[in-house]
């Protein structure tokens, strides 16, 4: 039981910093972004095949996972960053199944469907059992700390305050001076990176990745922990991180102990609850359960 | 030589299944003016739909697609009506409709996994009678994908004919035009987006079950040629109706000739493909006129 509490805390930790990734993205830039599981899929397989096939150090692995989930997510911001909205989910969304499509189709360096295994973790030779998850799960929630804090930096610098203007209404930033595109496209490479590291962090901590765990349904529960939890500031993303992990495991159980349901009816009806939890959520409570208060207007201004 | 016509002719009758999709998604997009990706799920449940009545019912295919209409169509006012619209009305004009989209993505995986409960994984077939292909010259065409093509046509020329001759057509065309002024004129914006919102389930069924006599029907098949219909309404210009007609034939051909180099795995990374060259030559698309 404990060991399963220990491993749960690291999923958490893993969705969480997603969460946070998005939240840069989406709560504070006002982008949509339907393509984290893409972005998610590039970091994991960069760390995968850096760590497997080159035997490069975890550290340094899980650095160029996120530089390269980086790199894609500033491309595709800025492709569509100048348009409405609704083009960079449209392109976020290809993104991401066409990440689940290369994973899927190039065998000699993905393994194909049948995935990578053997993904190398921090401590996975010196520590075993409940110490090694231990371990990671302190690793993972270091992480999503540091990352919480930056964010939380960033938020409140001015930075923060130009994205959030540009959320509001890009062409009053825009008339302010401010450089809109770079803005975004950084805001986007950034929250990408977060992503990219949580899924080498996944690919780390299951030993193993395979297209599968890379589908919508990824993207969806990322969305449903900032919206559940509220985007727009720190701590949103962190609640939700750890509630959608307890949501997930609940309807786990809930749906196995459902009589005269088939495993295929289990597993959609566990899929079809976090897609009817992410519609009531947003319908319910649109600034999640730890909205984003509004910045006391500076003395000076007062 | 000869495999390059082979794939002009397949990739005119692959862009006329999927231009019947893509004007569903690109009307609600100029009537609602928000990316409805349960498109996607519309056209699944619609095949389902269809499926129901053409094996359960002893319904003959092409009479059956009624079926997928309906089943499509109402699918599509249902998750509207219940998941879609409510946010829809909290947007500010000119405003991104980002909430309703993602509301849309989480209905797609909705309707999926209604599916999945109902029908499981497996793949189903339709009762199809089986033709031979026909030669002509070294050329292959199958009757069967001819046929779908012809019901592609008979749909879009019907939707033409509603959208230019009734007075329910043209003030959907209205709304979408300007929204304000069709007020103004005393048109109940509501009623007309609901009539745009069946329209496109039907339309999304009809293609989901054309796609479904092409390949297998199973619950990812809206999903799997998701990518291709946004490509082909993004390719026509979002909102525009001949655009995403175009559009489809486009991503159609673009698709069958690509997979003349690269591996037919990545027919949909080609509509992607499509998509990103678009957007950075031309965003408002071939015949579309409002990007911001």
């Amino acid at each position: 039981m404990l060991a399963y509490l220990v491993q749960m805390a690291s999923f958490a930790a893993i969705t969480a910093l997603m969460a946070l990734g998005l939240d840069l993205i989406w709560g504070l830039g006002g982008m949509a972004n339907l393509g984290l599981a893409g972005s998610a899929a590039v970091g994991a397989y960069a760390a995968a095949l850096l760590g497997v096939k080159l035997g490069v150090a975890w550290p340094l692995a899980w650095l160029a996972a996120a530089l390269l989930a980086a790199g894609s997510g500033a491309i595709l911001a800025g492709l569509t960053a100048r348009l409405r909205g609704d083009y960079l989910a449209i392109v976020t969304l290809g993104f991401a199944e066409v990440m689940q499509l290369a994973a899927s189709n190039e065998v000699w360096l993905t393994g194909g469907t049948g995935g990578i295994p053997g993904v190398p973790a921090p401590w996975r030779g010196s520590l075993h059992g409940l110490a090694f998850d231990a371990a990671f799960a302190a690793l993972a929630w270091g992480l999503v700390v540091v990352a919480a804090l930056l964010l939380a930096r960033l938020g409140a610098a001015p930075f923060g305050r130009v994205l959030r203007a540009i959320r509001e209404d890009d062409t009053v930033a825009a008339v302010a001076g401010k450089r809109v595109l770079r803005f975004k496209v950084r805001a986007f490479a950034a929250g990408s990176a977060l992503v990219g590291l949580a899924g080498a962090l996944g690919a780390a901590l299951e030993g193993f990745v395979a297209p599968d765990s890379f589908s919508a349904l990824l993207t969806l529960t990322v969305v449903l922990a900032l919206c559940a939890g509220g985007p727009g500031g720190v701590w949103g993303a962190l609640l939700g991180g750890v509630l959608v992990t307890a949501l997930t495991e609940a309807t786990r159980f809930a749906a196995d102990a459902l009589p005269a349901v088939s495993a295929v009816q289990a597993a959609a009806l566990r899929q079809g609850m976090i897609a009817l939890a992410l519609i009531l959520i947003l319908h319910l409570r649109p600034a999640g359960i730890l909205p984003e208060r509004p910045r006391a207007i500076p003395k000076e201004l007062r | 030589m000869i495999a390059i016509a082979q794939a002009i002719v397949n990739g005119v009758l692959a862009g006329a299944a999927l231009a019947v999709p893509a004007i569903a998604f690109t009307t609600i997009f100029a009537v609602l003016r928000f990316a409805n990706f349960a498109v996607a799920g519309f056209a699944t449940l619609g095949a389902y739909g269809g499926w129901l009545v053409n094996t359960r019912l002893g319904v003959p295919a092409v009479p059956a697609l009624l079926g997928a209409c309906v089943a499509g169509g109402a699918a599509a006012v249902i998750v509207d009506e219940a998941a879609l619209k409510g946010l829809r009305r909290r947007i500010r004009p000119g405003e991104a409709a980002l909430a309703p989209a993602i509301a849309s993505v989480a209905a797609t995986l909705l309707l999926e996994n209604v599916a999945r409960f109902l029908f499981g994984n497996d793949p189903q077939g339709y009762d199809l009678p089986v033709f031979r292909d026909w030669h002509i010259g070294a050329l292959a065409v199958g009757p069967q994908q001819l046929a779908d093509a012809a019901i592609a046509l008979v749909a879009m020329t019907a939707l033409f004919l509603f959208l230019g001759f009734t007075r329910a057509g043209r003030t959907m065309r209205a709304v979408a035009d300007n929204p304000g002024l069709a007020a103004l004129k005393g048109i109940d914006a509501a009623r007309v987006g609901r009539i745009a919102t069946f329209a496109a389930g039907a339309l999304a069924g009809l293609g989901g079950m054309l796609i479904g006599f092409d390949t297998s029907l199973d619950p990812l098949l809206g999903f799997r040629v998701m990518l291709s219909v946004f490509a082909a309404a993004v390719v026509g210009g979002l909102g525009s109706i001949p655009g995403a007609v175009a559009g489809a034939f486009v991503v159609g051909l673009g698709e069958e000739m690509a997979t003349l180099v690269v591996d037919p795995a990545y027919r949909t990374a080609v509509g992607f493909a499509a998509i990103l060259i678009v957007l950075s030559l031309r965003p408002a698309g071939l015949f579309g006129e409002r990007t911001a």
